[in-house]
């Protein structure tokens, strides 16, 4: 087991090195001179160099990524280039909001998406199984985005019982909390339809094997078949969807903090890269790929958890 | 009561599938008695395993029951309410499925496993149940029954698997206990260890088993009467010597020509019996088993009733006559 988490962590430290290699290099390739972009057409050419050196874009793309590297294991991303606060700063003062907007969006839809996809799987071919699945592919379809606006027009703007912009006060977690509902739901509505889907279609598969038949041979109750003995099973496939998805949660967080004014990773990508502020480019994107690794490995050492025969593999 | 405990009446169960409609048993009939031990023989695809999940009204969904009805001390088990159904099977009708690799959850331990397993027994607390488990264990012979309580079911043998499987069976003290292929999936020496553990159950038991078995052998040293079924019908039953002795199904007959145990001499090759049972989604016109049997003449093109030889005794063919 701890061999097997030593591997993965190595592998998820070249992925991250690979990104970050993309990344510059794509900084290079992309046509146009960023210090051009980010100081507007007036720039005399001195401005534009001495941006160019704060930002570190004067050196060979190699000497950059390495000492991106080394700075980085010192736990130093760089310099803002406009506020001049350290990156590292930044991302950790934005970084907590968007986790917590992240694992409450992913909680509620969880708490909500998993025990619907069983009872559709209890009531399978019932109405309530029908309706679930309905409503299912319904928000499914629904855009993070649209959910996030129609939203804020109803329960912020029409009947103004949720604020439609910030993350609270601080300090004050019920204020932070009430802020919390909207964006939670916007990310999270998809979730839970794309969750019970899952649970019910991994479920199924789950309740025709022959340890279900033995369950219900000793006359256990099919809701006890259901969440004790096929659940386990079927939340194997759930868990890696979930992690891989925490990816797409990111994206997801991008739009929702940008629409409601919600500070975080998202709200920050977006403004980096609209101003090209190189340095919290390359750090958001470390932070945000190596949380993703991080994530990933996770999920991984969770299931073996949950499935014996893996963790037997994995033992030495 | 005044039937036998388990009756099955006129059974038709077909399987809807993409090739077809397979029709699995065709019109079987079949009893036992309190203390009984019945045993159902036949080549593998004849609807032994059919028969033996039906009772226990646990066939896959494709499965349709078209006819017949089951009937457990005197009451049909297809009318009853789900309810009323799982209070039988947690409690009076026990099942050992065909194969112990994947009759247990990999993912519970031995322990949860058969404590779950006790779910009817409403009367019994938890602890009970596992002492109770352990017990049961330590009775089918497994040794550090304590530990293996812990164990999942992937770090058993194959043998040990099917004596758990045995052991969460007795567990409820059923009053019929329904084994299918108890010792198939097992080599010759584990095959001995189950016959002799179920011998001994029989001995001090007085529910009915039934016992499922492609393999003669089994039958011959477990049961007291025995059903042949071929291409999903009862062909001859009898009590196990007359069976033995007295074969009069063709069928039958050939079954035991190609019994192993039956042969004077070493042989390069086991005996089988030539060609091959039919395809169950096309029904036959006449007997089922004509197409391999050496014995059939026109009058085989009729289907043959089940004709009573003797009051034990009954085969399905037109060349027997009482
Ligand atoms: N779940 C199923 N779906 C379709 N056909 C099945 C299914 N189970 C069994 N059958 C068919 O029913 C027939 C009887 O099978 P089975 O009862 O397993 O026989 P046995 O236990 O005697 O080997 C076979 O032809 C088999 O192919
Ligand atoms: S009825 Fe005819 S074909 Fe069928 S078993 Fe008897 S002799 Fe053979
Ligand atoms: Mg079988």
């Amino acid at each position: 087991m701890l061999r097997y988490a030593i591997k993965r962590i190595g592998l998820g430290l070249l992925i991250l090195i690979i990104v970050m290699v993309g990344m510059y290099a794509a900084v290079f390739l992309v046509p146009g001179d960023p210090a051009a972009v980010a100081l507007g057409p007036r720039a005399t050419p001195e401005m534009k160099r001495m941006l160019m050196e704060r930002m570190g874009l004067d050196q060979p793309l190699i000497w950059q990524v390495v000492n991106f590297f080394r700075n980085a294991l010192t736990g130093n991303l760089g310099i803002d280039v406009w506020s001049k606060r350290p990156v590292g700063t930044i991302i950790a003062e934005a970084l907590p909001n968007t986790l917590v907007l992240g694992v409450a969006s992913i909680g509620w839809s969880m708490l909500l998406g998993v025990p619907l996809g069983c009872f559709a799987v209890v009531y399978r071919d019932g109405w309530l199984d029908r309706l679930v699945g309905i409503l299912s592919v319904s928000v499914i379809a629904l855009p993070s985005f649209v959910v996030s606006i129609y939203a804020l027009l109803l329960f912020a703007v029409k009947f103004n019982v949720f604020p439609a912009i910030g993350a609270g006060q601080p300090g004050n977690v019920a204020s932070q909390i009430h802020a919390l509902v909207l964006p939670c739901f916007a990310i999270g509505l998809g979730w839970v339809g794309y969750l019970a889907r899952l649970v019910r279609a991994s479920m199924l598969e789950v309740m025709g094997e022959p340890h279900i038949r033995t369950a219900r041979a000793f006359g256990l109750p099919e809701w006890r078949v259901v969440f004790r003995f096929a659940l386990r099973i079927a939340i194997v496939p759930t868990i890696s969807l979930v992690a891989v998805g925490l990816g797409g949660i990111l994206s997801s967080a991008v739009f929702v903090e940008v629409i409601f004014a919600r500070p975080g990773i998202g709200s920050l990508i977006y403004n980096a890269v609209t101003s090209r502020n190189y340095p919290i480019v390359m750090g958001t994107v470390l932070v945000t790929t190596a949380l993703y690794v991080a994530i990933t490995i996770t999920a991984d050492l969770l299931i073996a958890r949950l499935d014996p025969r893996v963790r037997d593999v994995f033992r030495d | 009561m005044t039937g036998p405990l388990l009756s099955v009446r006129g059974l038709s169960v077909n399987f809807r599938t993409p090739q077809g409609i397979v029709r699995a048993l065709g019109n079987v009939s079949i009893q036992a008695g309190a203390g009984e031990v019945v045993g159902i023989v036949g080549e593998s695809g004849c609807g032994k395993s059919t028969l033996a999940a039906a009772v226990g009204n646990l066939l896959p969904g494709n499965a349709e029951i078209a006819a017949g009805e089951i009937r457990f001390r005197d009451r049909d088990i297809l009318r009853l309410g789900s309810d009323a159904q799982r209070q039988l099977r947690g409690r009076e009708i026990a099942m050992v499925f065909q194969d112990p690799m994947t009759a247990f959850s990999p993912v519970l331990t031995i322990g949860e496993q058969l404590i779950e397993f006790q779910h009817q027994m409403t009367d019994v607390d938890k602890a009970e149940k596992r002492r109770r488990a352990e017990a049961m264990l330590a009775r089918v012979g497994i040794s550090d029954a304590g530990l293996r309580l812990n164990g999942y079911p992937h770090e058993m043998s194959g043998g040990m698997r099917q004596r758990t499987a045995i052991a969460a069976a007795l567990l409820m003290s059923p009053s019929l206990l329904i084994a299918d292929e108890p010792t198939t999936a097992l080599d010759v020496t584990l095959e001995a260890q189950i016959i002799y553990l179920l011998r001994t159950l029989r001995r001090d038991y007085n529910g009915a088993i039934v016992v499922v078995s492609h393999h003669l052998g089994v039958i011959a040293e477990l049961c007291d009467r025995v059903y042949v079924m071929y291409a999903g019908e009862v062909v001859e039953s009898a009590p196990v010597d007359a069976l033995f002795h007295q074969a009069r199904h063709p069928y039958t007959r050939a079954l035991l020509e190609c019994d192993p145990a039956r042969l004077d001499q070493p042989a390069e090759f086991l005996p089988t019996i030539a060609g091959e049972i039919p395809d169950l989604t096309v029904l036959p016109d006449g007997c089922s088993f004509a197409p391999r049997c050496a014995l059939a003449d026109d009058r085989c093109r009729i289907r043959p009733e089940l004709t009573s030889l003797s009051e034990d005794h009954a085969a399905r063919c037109h060349r027997v006559s009482p």
